[in-house]
């Protein structure tokens, strides 16, 4: 995935209402995190204090919370900037209004990993996890030298009781159905 | 004092990148007192997955919490992104009853029951908080005086405020204070509270590679002669990435990362290679030499 396709969130033309997906707020606002979704009076604190944002202009987290709020759902959940938040949580420590900015984000995300955009990194974290429990597949030499290190041996995770969880999480769905559209 | 033993959450990264944290951890924990108890069976801590699914987080995460429950011990754990994840599951299943509720609806099918019981801290809160800077200093025997060093402390130690909770994200001083209590002398840059930018180093490595060479930058300029850390991730960013972040600058940094268990280990009077800082792939040789 590189930073040079479609990470522009730009909208030119004048938003016609007819193209806003009234729902999309409250299926942000239903969620843990998303709850104060339309407080925001977009002041920018979230913006001034992104790190990313400093260094691109292409990801801004008041404009995705703009845009989320006004219902422009396709053209956030599409765009792969919205996968350039590291979570750092200093637009969330920053707002004035209290909203989760990151935790926002992050919901939104969700909904997009339900439509299918799942960039391949969390496929394969997802894997390993299904796999090994862990997020890592740790080679067989890691674990080898452990003992030349005086390291307790790595316990093996209960994958079985891992794999019922995300299973019940619906979480397997999201990494081994076919996404209709690769962010 | 609270009982200083603990459920030791391992997580994923250490066990497959960054031992050197783990060897060091355990040393300087075993030479403090501080006993750390190993975990059977525990999974990733659900971070990782979290931006695809919170549903799935909560529940890898509460799983862990369950483990520590059945073992009566609260958790510490050397990763802050470990750290943040399980202390706001914990948090949030406890405030949270309905959650709770839907949450062990699904760990009763694996034999689980979340309850609340247990408390979650990253281990450099342990050795702030629970162990206490002036007895950390006792344990000084080869004061770090000749070193300068800055520290970062990662986004996760300090935020979300609300779960991190225990220093000023604005202007922190626990990692200040746990480092000046070595004898090290502590030094500030610029942007220092900045994220290094690893949970995007997969979408788009170049912005990774600028958070973290920024900062060498900042710290290198401010003269700092060593960074410290307390997260796995943000060492591999400092450490590992270092040469590919110099070709990118085009400057040259060298600038060793020490895990704070190794700055500790060190004041301690323990060999830079018992503490697997000659495995790092910044050599501290010239650092080491400054103390002798």
């Amino acid at each position: 995935m590189g930073a040079e396709q479609g990470t522009e969130l730009k909208i030119k033309e004048t938003i016609r209402s007819s193209r806003l997906d009234r729902n999309f707020p409250k299926e942000v606002m239903k969620s843990h995190g998303g709850e104060k979704l339309l407080l925001c009076y977009l002041c920018g604190s979230c913006a001034g204090g992104c790190p990313v944002g400093r260094l691109t202009t292409s990801y801004n987290p008041r404009q995705i919370v703009r845009m989320a709020s006004l219902g422009l759902k396709d053209e956030v959940l599409r765009n792969n900037s919205l996968w350039f938040c590291t979570a750092c949580f200093t637009c969330t420590d920053r707002c004035p209004q209290g909203l989760e900015v990151a935790s926002i984000i992050r919901v939104i995300r969700n909904i997009a990993a339900e439509e299918g955009i799942v960039p391949q990194v969390f496929k394969e974290l997802g894997s390993n996890i299904l796999e090994t429990g862990l997020a890592y597949k740790i080679p067989e030499l890691r674990l080898k030298k452990r003992e030349e290190q005086k390291l307790p041996p790595l316990p093996p995770s209960d994958t079985k009781a891992v794999d019922k969880l995300l299973e019940a999480s619906g979480f397997l769905k999201l990494i081994k159905e076919q996404p209709k559209k690769e962010a | 004092m609270a009982e200083l033993r603990y459920a030791f959450f391992l997580g994923c990264t250490i066990p497959y990148r960054v031992t050197s944290y783990e060897v060091s951890a355990r040393k300087v924990a075993a030479k403090l007192g501080i006993e750390l108890v190993e975990m059977q069976d525990f999974n990733c801590c659900g971070l990782p997955i979290d931006p695809i699914s919170h549903d799935a987080m909560l529940l890898l995460a509460a799983r862990n919490l369950c483990l520590a429950e059945q073992q009566n011990l609260n958790i510490t754990t050397l990763c802050t992104g470990c750290a943040i994840t399980l202390r706001k599951v914990n948090r949030t299943l406890k405030e949270n009853k309905e959650l709770k509720e839907t949450v062990n609806k699904h760990l009763k099918e694996v034999g689980m029951e979340f309850k609340g019981t247990i408390e979650v801290k990253h281990f450099a809160h342990v050795l702030a908080e629970d162990y206490g800077i002036e007895k950390i200093k006792q344990h000084v025997k080869k004061p770090l005086a000749q070193l300068q060093v800055s520290e970062h402390a990662g986004c996760h130690f300090l935020r979300p405020i609300e779960y991190a909770g225990f220093d000023n994200p604005e202007d922190p001083t626990v990692l200040k204070g746990l480092i000046e209590a070595t004898g090290a002398k502590y030094f500030d840059y610029m942007d220092k509270t900045n994220c290094c930018g690893f949970t995007i180093i997969a979408i788009d490595d170049e912005i990774s590679l600028q958070l973290t060479g920024s900062k060498l930058s900042n710290m290198h300029d401010a003269g700092a002669q060593a960074v410290v850390t307390v997260c796995p991730s943000c060492f591999l960013m400092f450490d590992v990435q270092q040469p590919r972040i110099e070709k990118v600058f085009g400057k040259t940094f060298s600038m060793p990362v020490l895990h704070y268990t190794q700055l500790l280990g060190l004041a301690m009077g323990m060999s830079a290679h018992e503490l697997e800082l000659d495995t790092h792939r910044v050599a501290a040789t010239n650092m080491l030499s400054k103390i002798g």
